[in-house]
């Protein structure tokens, strides 16, 4: 009878490696999930810049899209080092494979490749780039299908009222869940969370003021809320459906958990916002949009990136 | 961190802590890069293998978005070579994350003379509750208490926006973190 194992390019493993590897990569998926959210969040809410309604308020966004980018980094460079380390493994076992079978066997899998997606849509950046992952790579040189980002994070920036309420639905729950974040053990995700938690706090803070500023504010700009949340609450019911990657031991909990505290922690700001029968009437209830989490994108995304990634797509490995 | 060295030389060390003294913040002058905190740790690494040490310096960002870090991290390898000093390693560590607490007492006096109120060594600002007046911050110009937050996000990551209500001159406050 034939042991326990898998067998990948002709070569048998030992269950706990196989187990490892998946791990690590679900854990990458999560990083590049986490980084996603935050880059492309980042990228709609620099396009106030310049917009804003006054000087202020133009600058703090734009600062909120700064810390945004600077979390992104942070969960990229951190994907990248388990990528790499993925493939030298990888690397390595192809290598023990050619030497004992002797026959020609399929390369091991450009770090590139390995970070998600369906291998055919690599062909492209893998070609130009099989070098090392870098958090510019992974930022400038997916595609739409391997970005795991939050559908609500993609949507077109909208009027202030819009704006306004994303940022504040996405504060309140990356708030809860950095909290969460910075009890896993691991180390360095833990230490992003610990780092980035300070910043959503200013972010939540400054988008409630906002929220209830608009909401309790003239009739147009209360009218301009509840559109707004017309348009947004559909896509509020993603943040915490899990995806397959979103298991407990990779996220230190679990994503469903965190729905009753952000509608609580949502509810309250409404209700002083003279926003509260709108959220009491639709907590829990409406069509949840989903996909993004698993690179089912809106119409809207592969504009945003063929804007935000044209230069390195045109001008590959571009520097300033 | 330091398994790696074979030893450690303090007065090196010592020469190191004051050449980065001499290199200042990128976007606050008046501060250097001890001023602000952001050093962690100072390592002098010998390799076997090579006839000089190298030295491994340990940052930590401000802001997780903050674009001086890479101007500081240039300017830190800039400076130690300049002095001589090769094999040159800066990284970076997230946690523990940094807090306005690690601005020296001469880091916050220096950026009162600079204009630009210092943080409040109580983080009472960070609490999470809504239009929360922050504490009284103290106009650096006329030392005035009465002074209003005109947003709590201003010209870098690090500083939120303030008026005198006595001088009526705007400031910055470096804010709690």
């Amino acid at each position: 009878m034939e042991t326990l194992g898998f067998a990948i390019n002709n070569k048998k493993y030992p269950v706990e490696d196989i187990s490892a590897n998946l791990f690590v990569r679900e854990k990458v998926d999560f990083l590049l999930h986490l980084a996603d959210t935050n880059l492309i969040l980042a990228q709609r809410n620099a396009g106030w810049c310049g917009h804003g309604p006054i000087l202020e308020q133009d600058i703090a966004i734009t600062n909120i899209s700064l810390d945004l980018l600077g979390q992104a980094r942070n969960f990229y460079q951190y994907a990248a080092l388990l990528l790499n380390q993925l493939a030298a493994n990888a690397m390595s076992n192809a290598t023990l494979n050619f030497q004992e079978s002797g026959t020609g066997i399929r390369q091991a899998p450009s770090p590139l490749e390995m970070s998600g997606g369906e291998v055919t849509e690599f062909q492209d950046s893998l070609e130009k780039h099989p070098a090392e992952v870098t958090e510019d790579t992974l930022a400038y040189l997916r595609t739409e299908r391997e970005f795991k980002n939050l559908l609500i994070t993609e949507l077109p920036r909208g009027d202030w009222a819009q704006n306004i309420l994303r940022q504040f639905f996405c504060s309140a729950y990356q708030f809860l869940l950095y909290e969460q974040l910075i009890k896993t053990d691991d180390v360095q995700l833990a230490a992003i969370a610990e780092k980035s938690i300070k910043e959503v706090t200013y972010h939540l803070k400054w988008t409630s003021e906002w929220v209830i500023r608009l909401g309790d504010g003239t009739s147009e700009s209360h009218q301009r809320m509840l559109t707004a949340f017309g348009e947004l609450w559909p896509y509020t019911g993603e943040f915490f459906m899990p995806a397959g990657y979103e298991k407990k031991d990779i996220t230190a909990v679990d994503t469903t958990s965190l729905n009753q505290p952000w509608i609580d922690r949502v509810t309250v700001v409404f209700k002083e916002a003279t926003l509260g029968p709108i959220i009491s009437s639709m907590a829990g209830a409406g069509f949840m949009q989903s996909g993004g989490k698993n690179g089912i994108h809106t119409e809207h995304m592969g504009i945003l990136l063929a804007e935000m990634q044209y230069l390195q797509r045109t001008y590959p490995g571009a520097n300033w | 961190m330091n398994q790696g060295d074979t030893y450690i030389n303090l007065t090196e060390k010592e020469k190191i802590w004051a050449v980065l003294q001499t290199v200042p913040d990128p976007e606050v002058p008046v501060l250097s890069v001890i001023d602000l905190g952001i050093i962690r740790d100072v390592i002098i690494t010998s390799d076997a293998y090579s006839p000089c040490n190298g030295v491994k310096i340990v940052i930590t960002p401000t802001y997780s978005g903050c674009p001086a870090m890479d101007a500081i991290s240039f300017d830190i390898r800039l400076k130690l070579a300049e002095h001589g000093y090769k094999n040159i390693a800066i990284t970076t560590l997230l946690s523990p994350a940094w807090t306005t607490d690690w601005i020296s007492e001469a880091g916050k006096k220096k950026l009162k003379a600079y204009g630009i109120a210092p943080p409040h060594t109580k983080q009472i600002v960070c609490d999470t509750r809504l239009f929360a007046e922050a504490e009284a911050i103290q106009c650096p110009l006329c030392d005035s208490y009465h002074t209003k937050l005109i947003s709590r996000f201003g010209s870098t990551p690090c500083k939120s926006l303030y008026q005198c209500n006595e001088c009526q001159e705007p400031f910055d406050y470096f804010k709690c973190h």
